[in-house]
């Protein structure tokens, strides 16, 4: 199918014909730069949206010309994804290399100190290194337990019985709520007065129990909250794989008396494998920017601070805006060299599959 | 002739296979205890507001007749659940409109919208990633992936700022077309998967017989990729239905979203948090998300099968 788009040259990068859009991308992101760094936002604004309309243009020329229905395709979501989410990062990224406040409109261009200030923890001394410590905890815990949770959930599903959709409903019930209600609804449980777990520990001990008391508690209390309302998600997807199994693969093992165990190794668990990667890419993307529950349960107390607690604390309410975003910018490059080591990983497996 | 213990499902039944109602009640115990703290927030809606923080915390709104202690019993009562459109907001005045009418309608409008949205222009532009590639499709694919691992506070800075240049801050269009980007991401990804599932014989067939590539999309992959377009939209929904950070900083009074307003409403007046208030809005809330989740499960299974599992 590509073959169709071939009857046209592409052009050579700087020629100025309608349908170089490589020409178009690149004038674009210099002049939208060039005029987020000179003119007021106001005007900038107006600029770049003229930029993305040239790209967009050139864009269509280009796929109306080569048959390139690929091109055409894809644009509307490059144009909004360009206007709500990568221009805004972009900015951000900017921003990292300005001295920028967001209460006072001052900016001032002090290149890679940001970073410098974050990396050599100039700003919040040993603050960064254990909320990274934290973050990196929390991923490693919540991820884990929501895997294995979700997993064992999903087997529990796997087969037909009666009342089954029912029930799944039930256990998909976590994933809906809203995180501020069972954010706050989960303090009350862990409430060392009111809450059902202190009243249950007090029965049992006799004496008062506090959960939040240390950060072990803490901690616990957290990833406990984050594990329960997104298993789900996990369950979801590997589910899905279970029941997608032929049924002949097991009978034919059965006749060939093949351990339960063997069978799961070699007959599911490849069904299973790439959700299990969806899903454990999904959920570690997501488990970097915990904040809110940190938020909720504790306020960062007991030094359960993460990453994102942090660059929100920093970007807030210290309103330092720029060593936020320069922060962030950490994060990202350590989330992207992760995700891209990952997706060689799931991909030199399925291909050696 | 099946023995007494494969009537009652008991036998070990391997991956996919059936099971009877021995099964049933085992998996309807990890259900309920998995289902209790959303459970303990239902019933908390129905408690008299005075009951809410009893020591110990009461847990049932029946004696189950005698089986709970009473200390443990509420009395049911519906009145909270008017408390979330009509309440006295300042005390001494009568009761007032809370104005939570026109937040649910907003999270209703707001949410369908930018998610149907995202799945047209998602749909489409996965298509064309699984079909017709372009140079550096998979850097383009990991571009849109990334776009979704920043924290949401990085980007919403330069979005505040952006909105108020161009007017778009407190009015649906803003936050609509936000919540759009905010799920392609997502759903670009996932549909791609099921499009790459498609058997190409079918389409080429279709192509020799001189369908348009409008109507071999439209005609024979769009019929096939249903489930997955169910399972997407349920993804989708539950994430921009519950979405926090961003109503909070980009709706204003009339398009303000019920999470919002929930936070507030039961944070306001600086009397500690409103329990049954809080269950009562939250149970309301979830009612909308549940039955469409309920209704699509099907799909929601068959669905992701489809898409995800053999590469």
């Amino acid at each position: 199918m590509t073959t169709t788009a071939q009857f046209l040259p592409a052009p050579p990068l700087l020629s100025p014909v309608a349908h170089n859009w490589k020409l178009a991308l690149l004038a674009g992101l210099v002049v939208s730069v060039i005029a987020i760094v000179l003119f007021p936002a106001r005007l900038s604004v107006s600029v770049v949206g003229a930029m993305v309309a040239l790209v967009a243009a050139a864009f269509a020329v280009n796929a109306y010309r080569r048959r390139y229905y690929g091109g055409l395709l894809v644009a509307p979501a490059i144009a909004v994804l360009f206007v709500m989410n990568i221009f805004p990062l972009l900015w951000s990224l900017g921003l990292s290399f300005f001295a920028y406040q967001s209460n006072n409109q001052s900016i001032r261009f002090v290149g890679l100190n940001n970073y410098i200030k974050v990396l050599t923890n100039d700003i919040a001394a040993p603050a960064n290194w254990d909320a990274l410590i934290n973050t990196g905890m929390f991923v490693v815990f919540t991820v884990a337990l929501q895997m294995i949770t979700g997993f064992l959930l999903a087997m529990l599903f796997a087969k037909q019985f009666p009342l089954r959709k029912y029930l799944l409903i039930l256990v998909l019930t976590p994933m809906m709520l809203s995180v501020v209600a069972s954010g706050v609804f989960f303090s009350y449980y862990y409430d060392p007065t009111f809450g059902i777990l202190s009243y249950v520990m007090g029965e049992i001990t006799g004496n008062q129990f506090i959960l939040m008391d240390s950060k072990v508690g803490a901690v616990a209390g957290i990833v406990f909250t984050d594990a329960w309302m997104w298993a789900p998600f996990v369950m979801l997807l590997v589910l899905a794989g279970l029941v997608s199994v032929p049924k002949y693969l097991y009978e034919a093992a059965a006749i060939d008396r093949v351990s339960k165990a063997r069978q799961f190794w070699t007959i599911t668990f490849p069904y299973i494998r790439g959700l299990l990667m969806l899903a454990l890419l999904f959920r570690t993307i997501e488990a970097f920017k915990l904040y809110d529950l940190v938020y909720i349960l504790i306020r960062g107390g007991q030094d359960t601070k993460t990453i994102a607690y942090l660059i929100t604390e920093i970007a807030n309410e210290q309103n330092k805006t720029s060593e936020g975003a320069a922060l962030s910018y950490v994060i990202l490059f350590m989330v992207i060299v992760l995700t891209n080591l990952y997706l060689y990983l799931a991909n030199r497996r399925n291909q050696g599959a | 002739m099946a023995t007494l213990a494969e009537k009652f499902g008991l036998r070990k039944a391997s991956g996919v296979g059936e099971a009877g109602w021995g099964h049933t009640l085992i998996v309807a115990l990890v259900s309920l205890i998995y289902f209790l703290p959303v459970l303990m927030i239902i019933f908390t809606a129905f408690k008299p507001s005075a009951q809410a923080l009893s020591v110990p915390p009461t847990l049932s709104p029946t004696s189950l007749f005698g089986l709970i202690p009473d200390q443990f019993v509420f009395t049911p009562t519906l009145e909270n659940f008017g408390q979330v459109f009509n309440r006295v907001m300042v005390s001494g005045n009568a009761a007032e409109p809370t104005g939570f009418d026109v937040f649910f309608f907003n999270s209703f409008f707001i949410s369908s919208v930018s998610v149907l949205l995202a799945l047209v222009i998602g749909t489409l532009a996965s298509y064309g990633f699984s079909r017709y590639p372009l140079k550096g499709n998979d850097t383009y694919l990991f571009i849109i992936l990334t776009t979704r691992m920043l924290p949401a506070i990085v980007v919403i800075i330069p979005i505040i700022l952006m909105f108020r240049t161009v007017g778009l801050s407190g009015s649906y269009v803003g936050i609509i077309m936000l919540y759009t980007a905010f799920n392609l991401a997502f759903t670009i990804w996932m549909m791609k998967s099921f499009f790459d599932e498609l058997s190409y014989d079918v389409e080429d067939a279709a192509r020799i017989d001189g369908s348009s590539e409008i109507k071999v999309f439209l005609k024979i992959c769009l019929p096939q990729v249903v489930a997955g377009l169910a399972a997407t939209f349920v993804f989708g929904l539950i994430l921009t239905w519950n979405e926090f950070l961003f109503a909070l900083l980009l709706t204003g009074v009339d398009t303000r979203t019920v999470p919002v307003a929930m936070n507030q409403a039961v944070s306001s007046g600086g009397r500690g948090t409103d329990w049954t208030l809080l269950a009562s809005i939250e149970t309301l809330f979830l009612i909308p998300v549940f039955l469409v989740t309920f209704f699509l499960q099907d799909h929601l299974l068959r669905g992701v099968t489809f898409g995800t599992v053999k590469r």
